[in-house]
């Protein structure tokens, strides 16, 4: 690892973030709108909503929503694409499902998943991860199908178990392509949680967003978005590109 | 004891049609003793291999090791090292070896009498294709195995290389007494090694001629030559296939 590259990476980064804040900032002034508020407004807006235990309780909600649906999607996604990718004859069993899920509206699930399961939380990631398996399956069978087979024999001529096959040989094949699933599916997933909640939850940020659309609170909107969107960089930066890195160091 | 009977071996070619790869196939091999198995290329040498070694079990015939099949403590090494690439060079050694204190402190005193103390922690795409191969020969023999089996696991190495390697595998094995069956397309390469050379017929391949090797080791090159003139010209037509080969410089890869 080099000491220099990374110092340099952070200050481009926050280098983008402080543009951003100018040019809206700006915006803001030059404007003079209430559609448009400065930032400092909508930071002082986030501090209240932090006080009053409004944001972080939604926040939590919704969080919680999106971890859940997350691990249940990349689960069933990740066994469902492995066995699809190895097997052919489940490949061609379930790709026309697969064309069909893909290409479901979110919109049909969720509504669906809401008047046949009740408008209820369990529905909710039900939708979600609904919508999101079958991203989750076509990256990882691409994976699956790219597996190499002769670093199996060795496996299997050593007479491995088959769970250290499974952890030490075939799954780090595989992590490039999980790694691609989760990211992909995180922000997917982000969104179409927000979706669900605004259609048919009363709690969670959707719900607030809805909230502040029907009163045109446009610093509200602004302020919860902004602590989503810090969410998920902190999340990018302190989860997902670590355990890239760690798995990809191999490579360098 | 190693015995092998194949009464038939096929497997689907690439146009789908079954293609009869071993026919009668009878082999013994006697505990500790070195036999190669050489053969024109097609013949069927490493579906032989793969079905000794477990990895292709669609076959009609038996394989026993000591009365049983062969399960623990079998090392094989394949035509390319096939080191998993996300490991460590030591990792990858006591991936086969398992974790306890004993089998590490085996892997690493096996790594550094290979000269490869320096390069423990590297991953192998940084080392040379014959320190890899060094890695997987250790591999090999870190899990002491009573039965070693080898597919033509110098080729497409340079020749001082090449001979590097034979030369610490036979050294591990006069310490280890492994049983080996070691295939090559290297006549050459046979008689330098072997205790005793089966010779497999173009496919479906049998034992054509079992030749035991009586030079003395260390073999030194002269008597190698010399050994392989007077085979070839005391079984041309068996040999035939072999000759082009045979003549080569050892461990070329004959693609």
């Amino acid at each position: 690892m080099t000491f220099g590259l990374p110092g340099r990476d952070a200050s481009l980064r926050a280098l983008s973030l402080l543009a951003f804040l100018a040019v809206w900032q700006l915006a803001a002034v030059w404007l003079q709108s209430s559609m448009l508020p400065t930032p400092a407004t909508v930071f002082a807006r986030v501090i209240d909503e932090t006080v009053s235990l409004a944001l972080p309780t939604h926040l939590g909600v919704t969080l919680m929503r999106v971890a859940v649906s997350f691990v249940l999607a990349m689960a069933i996604g990740a066994a469902i694409g492995i066995a699809m990718g190895r097997w052919r004859s489940v490949d061609l069993l379930l790709d026309g499902w697969l064309v069909l899920g893909l290409n479901i509206p979110a919109l049909v699930t969720i509504i669906l998943c809401y008047v046949w399961f009740g408008l209820s939380d369990t529905s909710a990631i039900v939708a979600v991860a609904v919508n999101k398996i079958p991203t989750v399956i076509v990256t990882v069978r691409e994976g699956a199908r790219a597996v190499d087979r002769r670093l199996l024999q060795v496996a299997q001529a050593y007479r491995l178990p088959r769970w250290q096959t499974l952890v030490r040989v075939y799954l780090p094949q595989l992590y490039p392509w999980l790694i691609a699933a989760a990211r992909g599916g995180l922000s997917l997933i982000w969104k179409i949680v927000l979706v669900v909640e605004l259609l048919g939850r009363s709690d969670g940020i959707g719900f607030q967003l809805n909230m502040f659309f029907q009163f045109f609170d446009i610093a509200g909107i602004l302020a919860y978005t902004l602590v989503f969107a810090a969410l998920v960089l902190l999340v990018e930066a302190a989860a997902l590109r670590p355990l890239e890195r760690r798995l990809n160091r191999w490579r360098s | 004891m190693l015995e092998i009977e194949i009464d038939r071996k096929r497997y689907a070619d690439r146009g789908g049609y079954p293609h009869l790869a071993l026919s009668g196939l009878n082999l013994q091999v006697g505990d500790g003793e070195f036999v190669c198995v050489v053969g024109p290329s097609g013949c069927g040498k490493s579906t032989l291999l793969n079905v000794v070694g477990g990895l292709d079990r669609d076959v009609d015939g038996r394989v026993r090791l000591d009365g049983d099949a062969p399960v623990d403590g079998v090392g094989f090494m394949f035509q390319e090292p096939r080191l998993m690439p996300w490991l460590t060079v030591l990792d990858n050694v006591l991936l086969v070896a398992g974790r306890s204190d004993a089998a590490k402190a085996r892997a690493v005193d096996l790594l550094a009498a290979m000269e490869l103390g320096d390069v423990l922690q590297a991953y192998p795409g940084r080392l040379s294709g014959g320190m890899q191969r060094r890695v997987a020969l250790a591999r090999a023999f870190v899990i002491e195995p009573k039965l070693l089996l080898m597919d033509e696991p110098f080729v497409s190495l340079d020749a001082p290389t090449a001979n590097r390697l034979r030369a610490m595998l036979v050294e591990l094995w006069q310490r280890r007494r492994s049983t080996v069956l070691f295939v090559t397309h290297d006549l050459r390469e046979a008689l330098a090694l072997g205790d005793r050379i089966c010779f497999l017929s173009g496919a479906p391949g049998r034992v054509v001629l079992d030749f035991p090797v009586t030079l003395p080791r260390p073999r030194d090159e002269a008597a190698v030559l010399a050994l392989q003139a007077g085979l070839l010209a005391q079984h041309p037509a068996l040999l035939a296939g072999l000759t082009a080969r045979g003549e080569g410089t050892p461990g070329r890869d004959d693609g």
